[in-house]
């Protein structure tokens, strides 16, 4: 099959001041492209032109392309990881697409997420979040005997639907505030259904969305993109968990 | 009080003050359109004795215009600093831009928000402060009992009677309708109500809530308008 491209070109990375810097969208056109090939592969086969041709091939954040990373996503036709339910970008195959069809693909845009080069963004604003304390502090000795906290299987797999965030920053990108509460909520849902995740709650939701706000997130304004796009689909219902925990920290705060 | 500001500055205090200031203006809303209802009865003592009444409250009564305001100001500059912020979080546009499962109504809250705002402003001047430009002449007073009381009744008649004045009033239930259908299911998504059994009947209940507040608000324009009652059908006697 055929496709052509609309791809965003950008070489210097993007700045406070200069957002899009020289980026444009280029058009290109990919033949012999197979409907099983994953949409990264297609890319492969448009940078080996482009290689063979002497330009500057396009750069996309890719790693395990099995789904599991959170490395690759791009905004595919205005969709984050395009338009098949549930997957990565790595996990969409062309037999989505009609031969011939024309395809936009864009960066993750939130001012959070600085645009590198191309299509690759800087998502250190996450691990930035992560840090301020989505973990749990515990001294570490001797491992525990298994089952010594008794879990009930509802919150065990309330904890674990939250837990399988990647951190592809899909939610951002598809939020029409660019706000990442759909990741944040995660992980505040993630530890606030356990009771190892218990101790440090208030200290927890207070830091991770002072955080979030401090790397200029947008605000839900419960639309519910983020859920759609989500490849791990994780529920909406974690922004719930995370408003709920963070206005009892708030009222708790002394 | 600072912890009241650092709270109102946070993305999540901010979306909770909209929730709380929602709830509040909806309480306001539902009760503006049971009062208003009794325009339905066709007698003009029913609405006229209503309105007095409410005049009678003297402070009481600036003490509900000067709350409701302050909430209603509320609501719009936390919309006003939210909605800023949401758009510098996205400083480039995408191209061709995409969307799965956000409604209408979700996605036109703050349009749909400051048409509102426009029109309170403009049904203030015409009905509470009454500006001759933009309030038709009316039969200014009428008598109940031994008192002559404002015959609010005489001023809504003169406004419908003119079809412009009803389709804008229509036009702007269509807002309301579509503000307040997002509205109220946002705010219980945001005050963290959710849940696997109660969110769908919550939406429901929302939209059907908003439905009710346009649709009686537009009956009594239209029933006003078309001078029947329910008298007239036979519903009370």
């Amino acid at each position: 099959m055929k496709v052509k491209l609309h791809i965003w070109r950008q070489s210097k990375k993007s700045t406070r001041k200069d957002f899009k810097q020289d980026g444009k969208m280029v058009c290109y056109e990919v033949d012999h492209v197979s409907p099983d090939m994953s949409f990264l592969e297609m890319l492969d086969v448009l940078n080996e032109d482009l290689i063979r041709s002497g330009e500057e091939p396009v750069a996309f954040d890719h790693d395990c392309r099995e789904g599991i990373c959170g490395s690759c996503g791009v905004m595919i036709d205005g969709v984050a990881h395009g338009p098949e339910k549930g997957t990565t970008t790595c996990q969409l195959h062309m037999r989505s697409f009609q031969d011939g069809a024309e395809i936009y693909i864009e960066p993750w845009r939130a001012s959070a997420f600085p645009v590198i080069r191309d299509l690759v963004v800087d998502r250190a604003a996450f691990d930035r979040v992560v840090q301020s304390g989505a973990y749990i502090s515990v001294n570490t000795g001797a491992p525990q005997d298994a089952n010594a906290i008794p879990i009930p299987k509802p919150d065990a797999d309330k904890a674990f639907d939250a837990a399988t965030c990647i951190g592809c920053g899909a939610c951002v990108a598809s939020c029409k505030n660019a706000s990442a509460m759909l990741f944040v909520g995660a992980k505040i849902s993630h530890f606030a259904h356990l009771p190892q995740g218990k101790v440090e709650r208030e200290q927890r939701a207070r830091n991770l969305v002072e955080q979030m706000d401090e790397e200029g997130f947008g605000n839900c304004t419960n639309q519910y993109e983020c859920e759609a796009v989500c490849p791990k689909e994780i529920p909406i219902r974690v922004i719930a968990d995370m408003n709920r925990e963070f206005l009892r920290a708030k009222a708790k705060e002394e | 009080m600072s912890w009241l500001l650092s709270f109102w500055r946070s993305s999540i205090g901010g979306k909770v003050t909209m929730a709380v200031t929602g709830l509040m203006l909806f309480g306001f809303v539902v009760v503006h359109m049971l009062g208003n209802l009794q325009f339905l009865f066709a007698e003009p003592e029913k609405i006229n004795s209503y309105a007095k009444m409410l005049h009678d409250l003297g402070p009481l009564l600036w003490v509900a215009r000067i709350g409701l305001l302050s909430v209603f100001a509320l609501h719009v500059t936390t919309a006003i600093r939210l909605s800023r912020a949401n758009r510098s979080a996205r400083p480039v546009a995408y191209q061709r831009p995409g969307t799965v499962q956000a409604s209408m109504a979700s996605r036109s809250m703050v349009l749909s928000g400051f048409s509102v705002l426009g029109f309170v402003i403009y049904h203030l001047l015409h009905f509470t402060l009454e500006v001759p430009a933009i309030t038709p002449e009316f039969e200014a007073q009428v008598k109940i009992g031994e008192e002559f009381t404002k015959n609010v009744h005489s001023m809504v008649k003169t406004s419908f009677d003119n079809w412009y004045i009803v389709s804008a009033y229509a036009v702007f239930q269509v807002i309301l309708f579509l503000h307040l259908s997002h509205g109220m299911q946002s705010l219980a998504q945001t005050l963290g109500l959710q849940h696997k059994r109660y969110t769908p009947i919550i939406k429901l209940t929302s939209f059907g809530l908003a439905l009710v507040i346009a649709g009686g608000n537009m009956l009594i324009a239209l029933s006003v308008k078309l001078d029947r009652f329910l008298p007239d059908l036979g519903l009370v006697g």
